[in-house]
């Protein structure tokens, strides 16, 4: 009881630290003693930890938190910091869904501004005008670069956007549950549309692939059963390789389903758009638009759709309409598709609008424009079809698809792939990702931001190898 | 944030041959993407503006200038916590060392993993459990994957027949929205007069169907349930597991921990309780913690310690998971800011920041109970509900004339703060929901309360005054239904 005591003692007392003021003197707090003194009597009650009286002391935790004390502003640097130099950048060959593009210094610079980094989701649109014309700019090139009417503005990464397209197709047809997935389609893209397929009750068919590519005439078969809600592909797909999907939509809306294209978004600019294949849905990851890779996260995915599916589309959309004096303003808009109004009838779980990921695209997007965005496409498949040709001419690499491809590729190593990844990551360098099921094969990427010298070194460092 | 109205769009400021970046010349001959053929190539133009650089960061600083953030104001949003977003945290996930490639083998990539696993055994403690996942993107991702830890539990032992989870009415709209996707079905509990869970109106839907049940305390009234204990109890004898919904753990923090009261499977919101932007509604990152004998079925992929290989950690993918719920990792840059803040906090503020949350809370009720109708009297936590203005302040629900709380919150953008969250929770026609968080100053919170006693007086005075608010903004009140009835979703459509 005697301990009991001194505990509720030690608790009872607001002033956990005498600071220069008699507060609590944390940079993050503003609280004074008189303030608090002030404020409890107001209330009514004499301790901070009387406000907490009515919890039962059983579920109380009666101990500090086994956690290390405050730190200032430099040891949290020091620390932070110290954790960065541990890592070790790797020059980087590497895609798979992650791609070492250039930032225009401006990007990061706008969204660090802070009205818009620490704004909420834009509710009051009356004082969110800033957020709501950026996301209504996303939603404009993301629609334009997909060649389709609509985007939203709330996918978390591609993975998750694809697993949305698929909640779509099945939300859109008429008691079909059935939804086809390349097996081409990225990895990552793969994994996270079985684990949502099999909790969210759909049957999820993984469509076989042909020298690479997506079998299509297994996947024409699938679709003239007559019981398919939506088709899923990749482009390029997980080997790199580009996909033809000449005559999958109109197969697909024959026979009532859905065609959902999954493609990297900077190659929107130059491959045929999901929206010239004919596609319902186009979705993906966005990263590739001047995000950095940052071990994957944040990124933004993108998922935008015909006019007539609006209303099945999950997530944030911006509206233009007018105010009270008539101007040209941006609202959210069709919220009655959204969670929070639909609950348990909802066909998504998406509350997040990524803002500030949007901001990042629409601003690297006017940045580049379309002479950028080319160039950055043609430096890119330049560069990746040099280190492919002189990765080649090295003798210890070969050929194992004949399809073309943009910038990522895979070729057979005849040593041991694991081993050479290992090897050239001590000298510096990311070569590539192991190829899923292929484990004598690398799949390699590049980008604009890779220069001849990086690629030269590194092959001379393949050619002095023992396989 | 400035009142001078700017709403151009990129597109109209494009001009034919401008460009806004620089790129090193080509160096690579004989390669061109001619060499791909039509099938393959883009055959519409894109509409991407053509801006030099000047054009655009002018055009986007004129429109941050119209926008409205916690370092512009106040953000009193209920079941938001709106705190300060510390600067330190914006330097340090920008460290060059941190952006590498997510396939980046274990052993160069040890900063970054140490890191995860630093966050998680901090979340852990905090939490009251045993193993966290930071690869949720989300509040309502943490949701969906929590759900699935729960329905994968109950898989594992072949007890398949588990597929309802009970929700409180009063419950965030993530969480049967969550479920729902999850492939559950959503059983609603119903709610006392006081705003919490009642007990007996609970036990008849308990049985062998049950999977769960998700609740977030304190609830969404900022009341604390004090029969969780019991609540738990009933739940774990019948079979099922405890969620809990960490929308609302700020008041929480170091003094009572989700995991002591009884729950198994929970989220956190980095970006409410650890101080992480809001970035204008995204990313967040929700992180998901289990209790003992669950860490199993969280997803894949799983930093952990001893390497088989060696010293350091190293990533793992287990059959026993869930699966993959995301690209990687998660929200990588957003969990380096909440260390940052997790380290400055340290355990002696962790706990600090929960009581002057629940402090600033009370203060602004107790305040302003006189002019706005405060339904459930008692100390609430973190948030309180009033159900708009009382009615000597043309608060009477039944005119069909009253002043609503649109209108309020209306107002409040006139006077520089932004407004509560308003219509939620469902339980009341007018709901006002109001947090502070612990960043806020007395000042600062008398400000408001003197502002919002102000708009009640104007209210009884002149409504029409509120029901036209805002009138001091870069923009006025929208017309909603415009929007929805002539849908332009893009600057093509306009």
């Amino acid at each position: 009881m005697m301990e009991k005591d001194m505990q509720t003692a030690k608790h009872s007392t607001p002033l956990l630290r005498e600071g220069q003021g008699g507060g609590v003197a944390f940079k993050y707090f503003p609280h004074t003693a008189d303030d608090i003194q002030q404020m409890l009597d107001v209330i009514g009650v004499r301790s901070l930890d009387e406000l907490y009286a009515e919890i039962p002391e059983e579920i109380k935790l009666h101990r500090e938190l086994n956690l290390p004390s405050e730190k200032s502003e430099e040891e949290v640097r020091s620390i932070i910091q110290g954790l960065a130099a541990q890592n070790k950048p790797l020059t980087c060959f590497a895609g798979a869904g992650s791609y070492d593009h250039y930032t225009p210094s401006v990007v990061p610079f706008i969204a660090s501004r802070s009205e818009f980094s620490t704004s909420y989701t834009p509710y009051q649109a009356e004082i969110s005008q800033g957020t709501l014309q950026y996301i209504f700019e996303y939603q404009t090139l993301m629609a334009d670069l997909t060649s389709m009417d609509i985007s939203n503005a709330s996918m978390y990464d591609g993975t998750t956007a694809t697993a949305e397209a698929m909640m779509m197709c099945v939300a859109a047809a008429k008691k079909r549950n059935r939804v086809l997935i390349s097996q081409t389609i990225q990895p990552a893209v793969l994994a996270v549309c079985k684990t949502y397929a099999r909790f969210h009750g759909i049957d999820l068919v993984e469509v076989p692939e042909k020298d690479g590519l997506m079998d299509k005439e297994a996947a024409c078969q699938l679709i003239e059963a007559d019981d398919v809600a939506g088709l899923i592909v990749g482009q390029p797909n997980r080997y790199g390789l580009i996909e033809d999907f000449t005559g999958m939509a109109d197969l697909c809306h024959e026979h009532k389903a859905l065609l959902a294209i999954n493609t990297m978004a900077s190659a929107l600019a130059v491959l045929k758009t999901p929206g010239e294949w004919g596609a319902d849905i186009a979705c993906g990851d966005a990263q590739s638009l001047g995000i950095p890779m940052g071990y994957g996260g944040p990124y933004i995915g993108y998922l935008c759709t015909k006019e007539a599916l609006v209303r099945k589309m999950p997530g944030r959309l911006v509206g233009a309409t007018t105010d009270a004096d008539g101007r040209r303003t941006f609202v959210l808009t069709m919220q009655a598709r959204e969670q929070h109004i639909r609950r348990e009838k909802a066909t998504s779980n998406i509350c997040t609008a990524q803002g500030f990921m949007c901001l990042y695209v629409a601003c690297y997007l006017s940045l580049m424009g379309p002479k950028g965005m080319h160039e950055v496409n043609e430096q890119s498949y330049a560069s990746a079809h040099y280190l492919h040709d002189e990765l080649l001419k090295t003798g210890k690499f070969e050929k194992v698809f004949d399809a073309p491809f943009l910038n990522e590729f895979t070729l057979r190593y005849k040593g041991d792939a694991k081993k050479l990844r290992e090897t050239l990551a001590e000298e510096g360098y990311l070569l590539g990702v192991p190829t899923l099921y292929k484990p004598d094969c690398l799949t390699i990427a590049s980008t604009e931001r890779r220069t001849k010298q990086e690629i030269d070194n590194m092959v001379d460092i393949i050619k002095d190898l023992k396989i | 944030m400035n009142k001078t109205y700017y709403s151009k769009l990129i597109f109209e400021l494009s001009r034919p041959g401008r460009v806004g970046y620089s790129l090193p010349k080509n160096e690579f001959e004989g390669y061109s993407l001619v060499q791909l053929g039509a099938t393959q190539s883009r055959q519409t133009k894109t509409l991407l503006p053509e801006c030099d650089e000047l054009t655009v960061v002018r055009h986007y600083t004129n429109m941050s200038n119209n926008n409205f953030g916690v370092d512009t104001g106040f953000y009193p949003l209920g079941s938001c916590t709106m705190k300060y977003n510390p600067k330190l945290n914006e330097e340090l996930c920008q460290l060059p060392g941190f952006n590498i490639h997510p396939m980046t083998p274990a052993k160069y990539a040890q900063g970054s993993l140490k890191l995860y696993d630093e966050v998680q055994k901090t979340l852990a403690e905090i939490a009251g459990l045993s193993r966290f996942t930071l690869n949720p993107y989300a509040g309502a991702h943490g949701e969906l994957t929590g759900l699935m830890v729960i329905r994968q539990y109950h898989m594992s032992r072949g007890d398949v027949a588990r597929t309802k989870i009970i929700v409180p009415d009063s419950a965030h709209g993530t969480n049967p929205a969550s479920a729902a996707v999850c492939g559950l079905q959503i059983v609603e509990v119903k709610s006392l007069a006081d705003g919490t869970v009642d007990v007996e109106a609970l036990k008849p839907l308990l049985g062998p169907d049950i999977a769960g049940m998700m609740m977030t305390n304190p609830n969404t009234l900022g009341l604390f349930e004090t029969k969780i204990p019991e609540i738990a109890r009933l739940v774990h004898e019948c079979g099922g597991l405890m969620y809990y919904d960490g929308a609302n753990l700020n008041p929480m923090l170091g003094v009572c921990r989700p995991g002591d009261m009884g729950f198994d499977v929970m989220h956190i919101n980095l970006h409410k309780t650890f101080s992480t932007p809001h970035g204008g509604g995204g990313p967040g990152s929700g992180p998901v913690g289990v209790r003992k004998g669950l860490e199993e079925f969280l997803p894949n992929p799983k930093p952990l310690s001893n390497s088989p290989e060696g010293e350091g950690l190293y990533l793992r993918c287990e059959e026993s998971s869930l699966g993959y719920i995301s690209f990687f990792l998660g929200n990588f840059g957003i969990i380096i800011r909440a260390y940052a803040y997790l380290l400055s906090l340290g355990k002696e503020n962790i706990p600090m920041a929960g009581k002057l949350s629940v402090l600033n809370a009370n203060y602004i009720k107790e305040s302003l109970r006189s002019h706005y109708e405060l339904p459930i009297d008692t100390v609430c936590k973190h948030e309180f509900v009033f159900d708009g203005l009382r009615e000597e302040y043309g608060g009477d629900h039944h005119s069909p004339e009253h002043v609503t709380t649109l209108d309020v919150a209306k107002r409040l953008l006139d006077y520089g703060f932004h407004a509560p969250t308003i219509y939620f929770p469902l339980l009341f026609h007018e709901a006002l929901m109001i947090e502070p968080t612990e960043t806020e100053s007395k000042e600062t919170l008398d400000d408001f309360i003197a502002v919002m006693k102000k708009i009640a007086e104007e209210a009884k005075a002149d409504p029409q005054l509120l029901k036209t608010a805002p009138h001091d903004t870069p923009v006025r009140r929208m017309d909603d239904v415009k929007a929805v009835k002539e849908p332009k979703f893009t600057f093509k459509a306009l």
